[in-house]
């Protein structure tokens, strides 16, 4: 695969982009980093992403690949060789894509509310995220990680939010290890591995940029 | 071979999706038809996180959410593939699939709405399905190609479903003047005979 290209349209603060990024070096793939500006989209994002004119997208050898969660699938696929993500078992490869599933409805949406809603609106994000995240530890049980001995699809799903968590906290006024011990004690085992560390973003500097997109939201 | 039973619920579209992955497959099962405003003990033991239909059951072991299911159905059964082999088509199937899920808010705003906000519901589902039809269906037959494969199944609540709601609402918005291929696509699938007499007293 020496002469493949790879190249990232993606924006830093990005979970979903962070997704990527984590499942290209868990398989150790070179790639080149593009940063997008999402308010000036420019041409080759609207040229490979059509459809949404989103970030992350994945170019393998020119032809696009949009939606984290299928690019992450698609890395798996085409780099199968080294570090699969998902299970051989068909069951747990559904239970692996079920959880997956539930932190993009789960806890991207209700991280969103916490920092763009205020007052009731924002406590019952603050509980839903609660009790969602309550709910992964205890699909995490006694493993080390969600894939089991080694990361997996769920972790590469999971595990980027961590990066959004000092800004929920902060802007929420809550502590989410308080609640979920467990959860983080998971994202700093997490962040021990080298794949993981140089694919996150720095938490504070994830909330200096949130704190500049509610100013221009006009939130507050 | 492990006993299928899926617990379904008939006027969902949901659930059609699994029939129809199941009778593509040959797959004998059992079909549990649940009460939403009464659910099974079975339902909150095998879906605790959602407490919704469809759920497989393969043996004792549930699988939830209509997407993965038919994720699992075509890895435990891999005879006639309804997906393709490639990685980067599978990507592109699974990309349309995942486009879907969001055109269901746009279909929820259609079924919900009245008034202006019925017809500002039924541009945004006419633009929507537009970009389905020009970029995901384009002039194949079937999105799988000569035959229908998981996105056709994904898609399955614009051909019945769909034509139902718009009879009720008065408004149509999938017709062959405004999206002829799509429209044709969607009178092919009724006509399979997966499809036929599953939708009736709709």
């Amino acid at each position: 695969m020496a002469s493949d290209q790879v190249t990232l349209l993606d924006l830093w603060a990005s979970p979903f982009g962070m997704r990527v990024r984590l499942a290209l070096a868990e398989k150790g793939v070179k790639y080149e980093y593009s940063e997008q500006d999402l308010v000036n989209k420019g041409a080759l994002l609207l040229q490979m992403n059509p459809v949404h004119k989103k970030i992350p997208v994945l170019v393998h050898n020119g032809k696009p690949v949009c939606e984290s969660l299928i690019i992450v699938q698609y890395i798996d696929e085409v780099w199968k060789d080294k570090a699969p993500f998902l299970p051989s078992d068909p069951y747990q490869r559904a239970q692996s894509r079920f959880w997956a599933d539930f932190v993009d409805k789960k806890i991207y949406d209700f991280g969103r509310k916490i920092w763009t809603e205020k007052g009731e609106d924002q406590e019952a994000a603050k509980k839903g995220f609660i009790d969602s995240l309550k709910l992964l530890e205890g699909e995490l049980g006694d493993k080390p990680y969600f894939g089991g001995e080694t990361i997996g699809y769920v972790d590469i799903a999971l595990v980027p939010f961590y990066t959004w968590f000092y800004a929920y906290e902060t802007i929420g006024n809550f502590s989410i290890e308080a609640e979920c011990p467990k959860l983080i004690g998971y994202c700093m085992r997490c962040l021990k591995k080298e794949t993981v560390s140089k694919s996150l973003e720095d938490p504070k500097k994830v909330y200096d940029f949130v704190v500049m997109l509610r100013k221009k939201f006009g939130i507050e | 071979m492990a006993e299928v039973k899926l617990y379904g619920f008939w006027p969902s579209p949901y659930s059609h999706r699994i029939i129809w992955a199941l009778k593509l497959k040959g797959v004998e099962y059992e079909y549990i038809e649940e009460d939403l405003s009464n659910k099974s003990e079975s339902l909150l033991k095998y879906n605790p996180v959602y407490k919704k239909t469809p759920v497989l059951v393969h043996g004792d072991k549930p699988i939830a959410e209509s997407l993965v299911i038919l994720e699992y159905i075509e890895e435990t059964w891999p005879e006639n593939p309804l997906l393709p082999k490639d990685p980067y088509e599978r990507a592109m199937a699974r990309f349309w699939i995942q486009y879907g899920v969001d055109t269901v808010a746009a279909l929820r705003a259609f079924y919900q709405g009245s008034g202006e906000e019925l017809e500002k519901a039924a541009t945004e589902l006419l633009e929507s399905l537009k970009i389905l039809e020009e970029q995901g269906l384009g002039d194949k037959r079937f999105f799988g190609g000569e035959s229908m494969n998981l996105v056709d199944i994904s898609y399955g609540a614009l051909g019945y479903w769909l034509a139902a709601v718009e009879e009720v609402k008065g408004v149509k918005v999938l017709e062959p003047s405004t999206l002829p291929r799509l429209h044709a696509w969607a009178k092919n699938l009724d006509e399979l005979p997966v499809v036929k007499g599953k939708h009736s007293g709709l």
